[in-house]
């Protein structure tokens, strides 16, 4: 396939590369510096497979000091960089460019402090999400964002895509669980964001920095906040006839006041193809089926549970079973865990979109997508974080037949331009990466782009960071900077003033 | 001098457009409620956004809501309580800590200096909720950010980022911020006696436990008498908050009542002799005494607070509290801010940041009120306020020493 259009490679930089690959290794001595082709190949791309690259080299720094030596040894040699966590991402945010430096961070792999008084862990990037909630749990804590590659993805991946999951509603998203970073700018300088306590001192960088895509700098070390577990979870599964119930359902349970820790939503093929894949015992003579799951104290949850029954049940729900133990209830969530490669199973190849709509525009998107559906000549699963209205439509395709891939993407293209449409944006968890970086002025103006440009030139000024992500253009920092002044009278003189 | 008090956003832009081209800098205004923290601005103009007003959109099954940037905090507190959700980062109210009326304060100043309250440790700041922002940038320019969904990682969060900018890098026009229940109802666990260190350490209990704790203040000998009318009785209080449903309340309190028995005697305090307290810490009720005493607020990790207060003690005469587990530390001084004692203490104690929320103009203008930042990170914000105000039109040396 043709994929994606990145920057044109620096010649300068490929004649240059064995000058380039021994200064690395001077950098990071032994084993930290992969230059053969072959090697490389490891590394040539990310969760978004149908892309892919190998890098001008691959390094592995171990410590702070390296990255900041390598970065400040590119931005003086205007060489690209490339920042990778354990590559997981979704939307292509790793993707090697071929001139590229791909720093890799899956070497800081050490948890430097564990604080319960503080309720804070200090982590190195290249921990997985998961890593951390094993390292506390002993005493009863968890790290609360759950994205579902939490068992292989970093925490400075986390950082660099502000990463959800399923509890997000309840708990928040990665932004509303770190506390504080150590980071290195591309000109090599190393500056700390936070720490154990909140709140910033001046700007919000620390909120710039969350879901940036690795295009402002590297993070080196993360504080991120733990909570203790709740008591009891229990899980309820309800099925409805159609899509528009279940989402009066949601809408009900939240306009009654409550805050399920996850609420999830699928439609027909995903239940479908869940079930036959784990046998959770879904339902499959229904339209919608949800996953309510209310967490917290015993007399909390036993009492939110009788309630959510009865929403569930005025509007018109054709069954509704409650977990009657943990057991139970990781049965009800194993099917849609394993929605994805469910669906793998019914298809050769599948493509995951990631919008997030207004909830109550969920009908008008289902039979948006169902029309496209027949349009394209393509089947679609939908599983979707019903609390938060961020849809995962699963696209149906076979990659070996030829133009099926890219009518894959067109449609998806098309199911993002509906979210818009509907006053919803993009991507709700898994970032722009290179795959919808052309889809962003969809939803934002030329100066709107350029002011989020202008943002990267403070940290980046010579856009060698991850260049060829998130922006379809990135126009030259020089070029953003200048003034169009407007000579004007005073403002609307027909009002008064004080 | 003239004050500009645009009804719309597009009266707005021109107005900032002509500044441009003017080069003639602008303070930016909601209500002027928190006019009194950060550096005094001195501009020969004012853009006042008061009358920007207007709830552009509310829909509660959503939690979402959104206004323009001079709508009244509290006609939109009013409107959300009629549906029984709430702005759950609880945004403070400076006003009677700064010598002026209650309830003031517009959406826009609660992002612009990213209010928050004793809720804070569970439910985070105005940064944590605002969803999207529709701003004119120092250039003369709208841009937009984020959006109405609670979910969104497209672009960089430009909102977030305007948080906590006190009007320096641009004037927002509208936001959307997400709402959320309010609580049906909360009680409150009240140990006596403790001193800080203890009360440290028993609020990292309570925080640690499954309690769910929503707020955790400790409110020593010297503070205790001004809360509740003198209504607290027999010495230091550290008091700790649980909401929710009613069975569930009942269950945590006691939950805390035995956690917390090995500490101190213990009282609970009702629904709404809580409801009170907790608006009298998150106003910072014991310092609003119509004076203009320096007064520090400061942000540290929580088991650090009382050893710096202690420590700091030793320099300067000065009476504090505690909210945030420990780590909001309010202070209050007998004389002068003490500002590099103050600095080099919370340095020494594993960092963190103190701001000058109070003190007469002339004391502002002349020491560094926000925490000043080091070298490379200062130089880093200095570009980002050059990114989004190049001539400096914006609130000008209001964050930093200009």
């Amino acid at each position: 396939m043709s994929g994606p259009h990145m920057p044109e490679p620096d010649a300068a930089t490929l004649k240059k590369r064995d000058e380039i690959v021994a200064d690395m290794a001077l950098i990071v001595p032994g084993e930290g510096v992969v230059a053969a082709d072959r090697e490389m190949r490891a590394f040539e791309s990310d969760g978004l497979t149908a892309y892919r690259q190998v890098p001008l080299v691959v390094v592995l720094p171990e410590n702070v000091r390296q990255v900041s030596r390598i970065l400040k040894y590119c931005h003086e040699r205007n060489i690209r960089v490339v920042p990778r966590g354990s590559g997981t991402s979704l939307s292509g945010g790793a993707l090697p460019l071929q001139d590229a430096v791909l720093l890799v961070m899956s070497r800081f792999n050490r948890i430097l402090d564990i604080d319960f008084p503080n309720r804070a862990v200090v982590a190195q990037p290249g921990v997985t999400n998961l890593g951390i909630t094993q390292a506390v749990e002993h005493a009863g804590f968890y790290y609360a964002p759950d994205p579902s590659s939490q068992i292989a993805c970093s925490i400075g991946g986390n950082v660099a895509e502000n990463s959800g999951g399923v509890h997000c509603l309840k708990y928040g998203l990665t932004a509303n669980n770190i506390l504080g970073i150590e980071m290195v700018l591309m000109n090599g300088e190393v500056i700390r964001l936070g720490g154990k306590h909140l709140d910033a001192e001046g700007y919000d960088l620390l909120g710039l920095m969350t879901g940036s895509e690795g295009l402002l700098g590297v993070v080196t070390e993360v504080t991120v906040r733990i909570l203790q577990k709740p008591e009891t979870a229990r899980a309820m599964l309800i099925g409805f006839p159609s899509s528009e119930e279940a989402g009066q359902c949601v809408a009900d349970i939240i306009g009654a006041g409550i805050i399920p820790g996850g609420m999830e939503m699928m439609d027909k093929p995903a239940i479908h193809a869940a079930e036959d894949f784990v046998h959770a015992g879904y339902p499959l003579d229904v339209e919608a089926l949800l996953i309510v799951e209310l967490d917290g104290p015993q007399a909390e949850v036993d009492h939110l549970i009788e309630r959510v029954e009865d929403i569930a049940a005025k509007n018109g729900c054709t069954t509704s079973r409650v977990s009657h133990s943990d057991e139970e209830r990781l049965t009800f969530w194993a099917g849609r865990k394993a929605a994805f490669p469910a669906v793998g199973r019914i298809s050769p190849d599948y493509y995951c979109m990631d919008g997030t709509i207004p909830r109550k525009e969920l009908p008008r998107v289902l039979s948006g997508m169902r029309e496209l559906s027949e349009k394209y000549g393509l089947r679609v699963a939908n599983v979707f974080h019903a609390g938060d209205g961020n849809l995962h439509p699963l696209i149906l395709y076979d990659a070996n037949k030829p133009g099926e891939l890219e009518r894959a993407e067109d449609f998806g293209a098309d199911i993002l331009r509906l979210c818009v449409a509907v006053g919803g944006v993009l991507t709700g968890e898994h970032g722009v990466g290179v795959e919808k970086r052309d889809l962003m002025p969809e939803m934002f103006t030329e100066d709107d782009l350029n002011q989020q440009i202008r943002v990267k030139c403070a940290f980046d000024p010579n856009h060698l960071l991850n260049p060829g992500k998130m922006f379809p253009q990135l126009h030259r920092c020089a070029e953003l900077g200048r003034m169009h002044i407007h000579r004007g009278q005073m403002p609307f003189p027909e009002l008064e003033r004080f | 001098m003239t004050t500009f008090t645009p009804t719309t956003p597009a009266h707005t832009l021109e107005t900032v457009q002509w500044a441009v081209s003017e080069e003639t800098p602008l303070e930016i205004l909601g209500h002027g409620s928190k006019r009194g923290i950060g550096r005094p601005v001195q501009t020969e103009h004012v853009l006042d956004l008061s009358r920007l007003t207007g709830i552009t959109l509310y829909e509660p099954e959503e939690l979402v809501l959104s206004a323009k940037a001079g709508t009244p905090l509290a006609e939109i507190e009013a409107l959300l309580a009629n549906h029984n959700q709430q702005l759950a980062f609880e945004p403070m109210d400076y006003g009677p800590l700064l010598g002026l009326e209650p309830g003031r304060g517009t959406i826009g100043g609660a992002l612009a200096a990213n209010l928050s309250g004793p809720r804070r440790i569970k439910a985070g700041a105005a940064r944590d909720h605002v969803l999207g922002v529709l701003a004119v940038s120092g250039r003369g320019e709208v841009f937009k950010s984020g959006g109405r969904v609670v979910k969104n990682v497209t672009g960089y969060d430009l909102s977030k980022g305007l948080a906590g900018s006190w009007g320096t890098l641009a004037v927002v026009t509208d936001v959307t911020f997400k709402v959320l229940p309010a609580a049906e109802t909360e009680k409150t666990l009240a140990v006596t006696g403790l001193d800080d260190a203890e009360a440290a350490a028993a609020m990292a209990g309570a925080m640690g436990s499954s309690a769910e704790v929503s707020g955790a203040a400790h409110l020593p000998e010297g503070v205790v008498g001004r809360f509740l009318k003198g209504g607290l009785s027999g010495g230091a209080k550290t008091v700790l908050r649980v909401e929710g449903v009613g069975p569930s309340v009942a269950y945590r309190i006691d939950l805390l009542t035995r956690l917390m028995k090995p500490h101190g005697a213990v009282e609970v305090i009702e629904e709404k002799r809580s409801r009170t307290l907790w608006r009298e810490i998150r106003d910072c009720l014991p310092f609003a005494d119509g004076t203009e005493a320096p007064v520090w607020r400061v942000s540290m990790a929580p088991t650090q607070g009382h050893r710096m207060v202690d420590a700091f003690r030793r320099a300067a005469g000065a009476n504090a509290f505690y909210d945030w587990q420990g780590g909001l530390i309010w202070l209050r001084m007998e004389a002068d801010p003490e500002a590099e004692v103050l600095r080099g203490l919370i340095g020494h104690f594993g960092g963190g940041h103190a701001t000058l929320v109070r003190a007469a103009p002339a004391v502002r203008a002349a020491l560094a009120v926000f925490q000043p930042q080091p070298a490379a990170l200062a130089a880093l914000a200095a570009r980002l306020k050059e990114q989004f105000d190049p001539k400096g039109i914006l609130n000008p040396g209001r964050m930093a020493v200009a």
